[in-house]
């Protein structure tokens, strides 16, 4: 995965795997939406996951490939791979709300996260 | 299917195929670009939304499709897209620019033309947003379009509409309708063409079959009355019919109606007929709607016709169906598909009259049509009995498919002098100077044998075949 382009974050990306948040972003090119995701998606990371988290781009007009592994359609789509089961939140992250509650983040819907 | 549509489906453009759960919309879809790739050497894309690929090419291996191999080969790309609300959370815009992309990339990596989406619409299920759901398939439509690639895709019968997301709005091009209709027990499956632009299809339902051969679609009338009428005679199998029939038998690729009571001799005037045309090394396809072959051949040796001998010759061939075991439409496929594949040169249908049981008069008269028509293009002479119930008159009986045929003959028994006597007659005979005497006839062992002279009547009355 060479190619792929890599947001490194203030974190080292291997602290304790169980608590560290490997998180993929799939963009198809630098649309408004695209980059409003990442943007989106960095604030909440900074402000609920600040040194424990790991963002990776995939751009898909550079790597069609990637799309089918993560069974990808809909674009900005964020997966969570760590901590596990992977999630999925599609769109461009605009209701942190959601965001949250798509990463476990928020407590109380999921309690054991 | 192409002489449905007159010639296929639109290349370089959409077509929907729309039908309910089971309809074989997928087999439908799947035989067109399979086809595509063996036939005419065109990639396919597979982009699946409800079965794995694995699924999917165990389905289409049983119906003679190596998927595996057309994988292996470079031929075909499945992509199985696996959508599943539960997993997605949903927060602000997004577009399907996702799919596109991996559409794209199989296209490109094989160079395909042909496509199939099945079932598109299961993305309405994983999806909470139709508005951008339905923007984007209007994207992917155009994008599909200018592509210039042959897309079909599949959807699901709806309750408003022909799908139901309505998808029948965005490919406006072709829509072909699929049914799977049960009428009184009997499952018959239906297509039917609703919407070709650019095209003169027919507008009838016609029926198709599903089998270990794939898909076959039967033309209800596509045929038209092209087909050759032949100067070339056949002989019955007995002198003596043939002499009446001016002396030289049936004409080759006509239709021959032989009707009569229970126990006339009507299949042991066929059988004489088939084993005729087997010594001359022709090919017999036999339908039987009544017995098993194994009592026919039994009963025939029983009159001095050794079937058996060109059945192991690999001339004749029995086909023995319940005519409840299908809908008529299945029946006429099936019969379709078997006189394609046999190719005879005779056929007997013994008796057409049980496939009533199945079916209106109406309706096994429109079905006859069809198998006569196909007969007759290919020049095949069709040999047909008909068991007349006991009490019934004959011609009104028959009325329905006798203006079918070129020869009617009518057989009977009547009692004189405490004695069952069989009588035999030519009542109609297109083209040809025919006897119209009654003649008397036996059956022996030594096979159906027609007496010389008129049979004594009673009161003088001479009466043909009542």
């Amino acid at each position: 995965m060479s190619n792929v382009q890599t947001e490194l974050t203030a974190a080292p990306p291997l602290t304790t795997s169980s608590d560290t948040f490997l998180l993929r972003l799939y963009v198809a090119g630098q649309t408004p939406k695209c980059v409003r995701a990442f943007e989106n998606l960095k604030r909440i990371c900074e402000e609920y996951l600040a040194g424990r988290y790991h963002i990776e781009m995939v751009d898909l007009l550079q790597n069609p490939q990637l799309a089918r592994g993560d069974q990808i359609l809909a674009v900005p789509t964020l997966v969570r791979r760590l901590p596990e089961p992977i999630k999925k939140i599609i769109g461009d992250l605009s209701n942190t709300e959601r965001v949250l509650v798509g990463l476990d983040l928020r407590p109380g819907r999921r309690p054991n996260t | 299917m192409d002489e449905v549509t007159n010639g296929g489906l639109p290349q370089g453009r959409p077509t929907l195929v729309c039908g309910g759960a089971g309809s074989g919309k997928t087999l439908l879809a799947a035989s067109f670009l399979l086809n595509g790739i063996v036939q005419y050497g065109e990639p396919g894309v597979l982009m699946t939304f409800e079965e794995t690929g694995e699924e999917l090419a165990r389905d289409l291996a049983s119906l003679g499709y190596d998927v595996g191999k057309l994988i292996d080969e470079g031929k075909l790309i499945v992509d199985y897209v696996r959508v599943e609300r539960s997993e997605i959370e949903e927060t602000g815009e997004y577009d399907l620019e996702g799919l596109f992309v991996r559409l794209e990339h199989a296209i490109s990596s094989i160079g395909a033309r042909r496509i199939m989406l099945d079932t598109i619409e299961s993305l309405f299920a994983g999806l909470s947003n139709p508005g951008i759901l339905r923007a984007e398939l209007r994207r992917l439509f155009r994008w599909l379009k200018d592509k210039g690639l042959t897309a079909v895709l599949t959807g699901e019968r709806g309750d408003g509409g022909l799908t139901r997301q309505g998808l029948e709005e965005y490919v406006s091009d072709a829509v072909i309708l699929l049914d799977h209709r049960v009428q009184e027990q009997v499952s018959t499956r239906r297509l039917r063409i609703v919407k070709y632009r650019g095209s003169h299809h027919g507008t009838n339902e016609y029926p198709f079959l599903i089998d270990r051969e794939g898909l076959s679609v039967l033309p209800v009338t596509s045929l038209g009355l092209s087909h050759p009428a032949l100067k070339e005679r056949v002989s019955t199998g007995v002198d003596q019919v043939d002499e009446m029939l001016s002396g030289r038998g049936y004409y080759r690729g006509s239709t021959v109606l032989l009707s009569g009571t229970a126990g006339t001799g009507k299949t042991s005037l066929a059988a004489h007929f088939v084993d005729a045309a087997c010594r001359r090394g022709e090919r017999c396809l036999y339908f039987l709607f009544e017995e098993s072959p194994q009592q026919l051949v039994r009963n025939m040796r029983s009159i001095g016709i050794d079937l058996q001998q060109w059945v192991d010759r690999g001339l004749l061939h029995f086909r023995a169906d319940r005519p409840s075991r299908f809908g008529l439409e299945t029946h006429l496929a099936a019969m379709h598909r078997a006189v394609r594949e046999f190719k005879p040169s005779v056929t007997v249908t013994d008796p057409v009259t049980n496939l009533l049981t199945v079916g209106t008069q109406s309706d096994v008269r429109s079905m006859l049509t069809r198998v006569i028509d196909h007969l007759k293009l290919e020049s095949i002479t069709g040999l047909f009995t008909s068991l007349t119930p006991g009490k019934t008159e004959l011609e009104e009986t028959d009325a329905g498919i006798s203006s079918l045929m070129d020869t009617w003959i009518v057989l009977s028994i009547h009692e004189h002098n405490r004695m069952r006597r069989r009588w035999l007659s030519v009542l109609n005979s297109r083209c040809m100077a025919h006897s119209h005497s009654v003649r008397e006839y036996m059956l022996t062992d030594q096979g159906l044998r027609v007496l010389d002279g008129e049979p004594e009547t009673r009161g003088g009355r001479a009466v043909a075949g009542v």
